[in-house]
């Protein structure tokens, strides 16, 4: 950002970055007000994925291709897709409520939301008022803004960016070993045991219930079905049907065999 | 006709705003000519493999049906569930169909070519990331599928949206590593560029004699290759991978709620999809426009507006796979296709990304040829060390029958002694019994046998 504020400063837009300027300043403010202010959760995420796609696109026109399509890649595409993902298996009724879960959490979200914006005002400050010149990658390196991206990271922060990777790959495992549950192979029950169960004094019926009755009068599912005794059985009526009996007239044979 | 048809960077950006126009069109009704024409192909092509005729009776060939079925399709009503988020599911197919038309910009079609007097690159435009933004699209373009399935407000759609949203993020984690072997040989992550990488294969002198390495990438990096097909097909949701959709589980996924001009445009996103990794295919791997060998002993044959010849046929072809693969492969289960992509894909694709590391080193690197055997040689003899004391992960055999009722304790399942004799079904008898003997005159009727 602080390249483009000094572009803009020093008045070197040209007119097709300044309409786009126009037309995605706006659209990436909305964005971030109606993710605060909007009270579906899913809504809130989809408000900050237009945020996130107008700055990408500005990166592109402050000539850092690379970083706006990483944008769009890795921030856009992956990790809001999986916020998405993990709101949407919440539910989608799952809105914020005002309650204070955490004490003091209001105010400790004023103070570091102050201290974040006094922290961007003095960036941009500095950069208004011509604190470090602005490097033009696609100058420098002679070749494109990709390598010259690639040899700052792999020269100059060649540490910092192993230990961001470092501590990324910390926390990947450190969720997974949070989140897996080990369960030893005794502990699950396999088939023979699942079988015994089934089959124990008092465990209930080990096969399939006998479904209702399909008889040549009557294929109703509210009609029970015949235990192998000859004996009818409630079990097999759903409980929400009503118990009725059939009428005489029903249950005389309809003729369908005569000739 | 120009000879120098390799299109760099510096020459985009540079054409009056009405070529850039033509040139927008143009992508555009690629997307939408081969969507039409692509799912005439498909079904024509899975007819014939299945031996039936397919659809025959709209214009010549059947070529008109697609066409029709598009129109009856847009004329239908249009169904908005009451559970339905309406801004959202009027949005989620548009996103889908915007970003798969998009990322047929950065697709060269052709080289230079002279347009009503205008010397530009057939391709819409180029970044140096131009590659990248091909797979910034698809990841975008399944916001359109997941929240579709989402704001259908229904039990079947969201299940839809989210496997694929799972399934599409684990391919293309694939699908992007197996662009870094490409652009570490290219050179250059432009989709312009790579094709022109792939001009010429480099030559080795091998003793005293010149070979001539395969120029075009699918040869060269073939593991990159393979790993990037099988990943577009998991990435467009295609047969064997179309899990989203499948239609033994989930009804129709994520769309089962749509109707009308949303389900078209669902359609058509998945055909343009296809179409746009075809295309990519083709770039990346099979020397994009440029004319396979045999025909490029004709000099001309990369001039101009010849490049589109040769870049359809390359995408008919890849598309033709597509349509094969869908016609001959059943669908996979879900957690042996997860498990396919991270485990087999990933590590396959990082592994050759090490090794190629290691021959570029090898290459640019002023090294001795002593120190480049010692290296060669001491790789080979860790590889084999490694396999040689690779934990042996074969199953013991299964004891033998006899070996498992000793080992057997009280209370386990009856088994049936091995030199069991079945004594003869008496049902068989009875039928013999049964049959009624000749009615022949004089003769007495013996005793039937009672069973």
């Amino acid at each position: 950002m602080t390249s483009g504020v000094v572009l803009a400063a020093a008045g070197q837009m040209s007119g097709g970055e300044l309409a786009a300027f126009w037309v995605l300043a706006p659209l990436a403010l909305l964005g971030a007000i109606g993710m605060v202010t909007s009270r579906n959760a899913v809504h809130s995420a989809l408000w900050l994925v237009l945020t996130m796609l107008c700055l990408g696109v500005f990166y592109v026109i402050q000539a850092g291709p690379f970083i706006g399509v990483a944008q769009v890649i890795v921030y856009t595409g992956a990790i809001m897709m999986l916020f998405l993902f993990v709101l949407m298996l919440i539910g989608r009724d799952a809105s914020d409520s005002l309650i204070e879960t955490l004490r003091g959490q209001r105010t400790a979200a004023l103070i570091l939301g102050i201290g974040f914006a006094g922290l961007v005002g003095t960036g941009v400050y500095r950069a208004l008022k011509g604190g470090p010149e602005a490097v033009n990658f696609t100058q420098e390196a002679t070749n494109t803004n990709v390598q010259a991206v690639a040899r700052e990271i792999f020269t100059k922060y060649v540490f910092a960016f192993e230990a961001t990777s470092a501590l990324l790959i910390t926390a990947a495992i450190g969720a997974m070993v949070l989140a897996h549950v080990e369960r030893a192979k005794e502990d699950k029950p396999n088939q023979p045991d699942l079988m015994r169960a089934r089959f124990r004094l008092g465990a209930g019926h080990p096969g399939a219930k006998a479904g209702p009755g399909v008889y040549a009068t009557s294929d109703s599912v509210a009609t029970p079905a015949r235990l192998p005794d000859g004996t009818l059985t409630d079990a097999s009526v759903p409980e929400i049907m009503p118990i009725r009996e059939l009428t005489a007239a029903e249950s005389a044979p309809k003729g369908t065999d005569e000739k | 006709m120009f000879t120098a048809a390799d299109p760099a960077l510096t020459d985009f950006g540079r054409d009056p705003w009405w070529i850039v126009l033509i040139k927008l069109l143009f992508a555009f009704v690629v997307g939408m000519g081969l969507t039409v024409l692509g799912v005439w192909f498909e079904r024509r092509v899975v007819a014939y493999m299945a031996q039936r005729p397919g659809p025959n009776q709209v214009g010549p060939f059947g070529l008109l049906q697609t066409l029709m079925d598009g129109i009856k399709g847009m004329l239908k009503e249009d169904i908005l569930p009451k559970k339905a988020d309406k801004v959202v599911f009027f949005f989620a197919p548009t996103i889908c169909a915007i970003f798969a038309l998009t990322s047929l910009s950065v697709i060269p079609f052709a080289g230079k070519v002279s347009m009503f007097g205008h010397v530009t690159p057939m391709q819409v435009t180029d970044l140096p990331v131009g590659a990248l933004v091909v797979l910034a699209c698809s990841s975008m373009a399944v916001y359109g599928i997941v929240l579709g399935g989402w704001a259908s407000g229904s039990t079947y759609p969201l299940l839809g949206g989210l496997r694929s949203s799972a399934q599409m993020i684990s391919y293309e984690v694939a699908l992007g590593l197996s662009l870094v072997a490409v652009f570490m040989t290219a050179g250059t992550m432009s989709t312009s560029g790579i094709v022109a990488a792939q001009a010429h294969g480099s030559a080795y002198t091998v003793l005293g004699v010149t070979l001539h390495a395969p120029s075009w990438y699918a040869l060269l990096l073939i593991p990159s290759f393979l790993v990037f097909l099988v990943s577009a097909f998991g990435e467009t949701n295609r047969a064997p991978f179309d899990l989203p959709e499948a239609e033994s589980e989930l009804v129709a996924g994520y769309m089962t709620e749509y109707s009308s001009i949303k389900f078209m445009l669902y359609m058509l996103a998945e055909y343009v999809a296809m179409v746009s990794m075809s295309a990519m295919i083709t770039t990346l791997f099979l020397g994009g426009w440029r004319a396979p060998w045999p025909i490029t002993l004709w000099s001309g044959a990369n001039d101009g507006w010849f490049g589109l010849l040769w870049f359809f046929a390359k995408v008919t072809l890849i598309l033709f796979l597509f349509v094969w693969v869908r016609a001959t492969l059943p669908r996979l289960r879900y957690d042996q296709f997860m498990r396919f992509g991270w485990k087999v894909l990933l590590p396959v694709n990082l592994l050759w990304i090490v090794v190629l590391a290691g021959i570029k080193t090898m290459q640019t690197e002023s090294m001795e040829a002593r120190t480049k055997w010692v290296v060669i040689i001491g790789v080979v003899v860790v590889l084999g060390v490694v396999a040689l004391l690779w934990p042996n992960s074969r199953k013991e055999p299964d004891p033998a029958v006899q070996e498992r009722r000793a080992a057997r304790s009280a209370g386990g399942f009856p088994v049936p002694p091995m030199d069991l004799q079945v004594p003869p079904s008496p049902r068989a008898k009875r039928a013999v019994a049964e049959r009624r003997p000749a009615n022949v005159p004089g003769a007495s009727t013996p005793d039937s046998e009672e069973v």
